[in-house]
């Protein structure tokens, strides 16, 4: 554990350090460079901004209404049987729909129950490792015309459903 | 989609909380909770800025050229009907390299313009080939370094180590991308 967590913690520091050696290697104007980058981030974050507050408001609705946890409670067994926590099941049927969606979702079930228990590190390491799939397809195939997807979907589906399997057992494994 | 699914959430959640009981805590989530996007938001501006700026270094360098020459075997094995389309691999491996140090917002025009480098060889143009399914797919399993947005999310919950996610995200991430790849070269040969 303490190598996971010694690995996690070095490789930013040595992907900045790679970046960084590369641009003074290339003599670029590296702080120019960063603060041209940094200020598209702004727009990055004013464009999810709105997007934020819907996703709380229906996502807290939820919660705080009590029909989240008498879902959870309904599923239970099932994922009990599959020794998966219920709580992150919103999240698991967002995430491939949308992906500020599913931001909401994983901030609020990290804000109840901790980033650093296994059910925020799972939440985490789902959010991580899956992409919103049906966005992705739909604008891969609408740029170029495409109506006939083939199987495109179903592999797509499989990929994300593997990824959260493995999130679920690796986060259980290692905490 | 979030046209129908967000109404939905409201709906059912107003409706079961005036049945249940647990209307004052609902009647007050419902500002608690633009207070909180609010707060998200303002420490989205630290993190999400500061890699952004990170990463266009990186863009900028030939470290993505390099990249991408190291990629070529593995597109040869996925792509192998791209064989003599030059431009539509280099720009594959381009949108992967983009997608690995986290740029979606590179990584998305790159891809689109594969896709268009490659509809100009397919002779059903209403139909996607093998490479495209294989591209996109590749492109759903979200294989990337650093999840800089996962945790720009956890340092701004608080949490005692936000990077800590960084190698399980890759396990979780790679077994995702074989999944994905064994299906595709299996479906292929079927639909």
């Amino acid at each position: 554990m303490q190598i996971v967590n010694y690995l996690s913690a070095s490789a930013i520091p040595i992907i900045i350090l790679i970046i960084i050696f590369y641009g003074i290697k290339e003599k670029k104007k590296i702080f120019d460079i960063f603060l041209e980058g940094a200020k598209e981030g702004i727009k990055i974050v004013i464009n999810l901004f709105p997007t934020l507050i819907g996703i709380f408001l229906a996502v807290g609705a939820l919660r705080n209404s009590g029909i989240l946890d008498f879902i959870i409670n309904l599923i239970s067994p099932i994922t009990n049987l599959l020794k998966i926590p219920s709580q992150i099941l919103p999240l698991a049927m967002l995430r491939p729909i949308s992906g500020s969606a599913s931001m909401g979702v994983a901030v609020d079930i990290m804000q109840k129950y901790g980033t650093d228990t296994t059910i925020g590190m799972i939440t985490s390491v789902i959010m991580g490792s899956t992409e919103t799939t049906f966005y992705t397809i739909a604008i891969y195939t609408a740029c170029i015309k495409v109506k006939k997807i083939r199987f495109v979907l179903l592999a797509a589906l499989l990929a994300d459903l593997a990824g959260m399997i493995a999130s679920v057992i690796i986060c259980q494994v290692l905490s | 989609m979030l046209n129908a699914i967000w109404p939905a959430f409201i709906i059912i959640s107003f409706i079961y909380a005036l049945v249940s009981g647990n209307i004052e805590q609902t009647s007050n989530g419902i500002f608690e909770s633009s207070a909180s996007a609010v707060e998200l938001t303002i420490t989205f501006f630290g993190t999400i800025c500061l890699w952004n700026g990170i990463i266009n270094i990186a863009k900028q360098t030939s470290l993505m050229t390099k990249l991408t020459k190291l990629l070529q075997p593995i597109i040869r094995f996925l792509f192998p009907e791209l064989k003599n389309n030059q431009k539509a691999k280099e720009e594959i491996s381009m949108n992967i390299v983009a997608n690995l140090l986290g740029l979606g917002n590179a990584a998305t025009p790159l891809g689109l313009k594969a896709m268009e480098t490659m509809q100009e060889d397919n002779k059903n143009k209403d139909t996607l080939t093998n490479s495209m399914a294989m591209f996109i797919v590749l492109n759903t399993a979200s294989l990337q370094l650093i999840p800089t947005n996962v945790m720009a999310i956890r340092s701004s919950l608080g949490s005692n180590a936000p990077s800590n996610i960084i190698l399980q995200v890759w396990i979780a991430t790679v077994i995702a991308a074989i999944v994905g790849i064994t299906a595709t070269k299996i479906l292929m040969k079927r639909f």
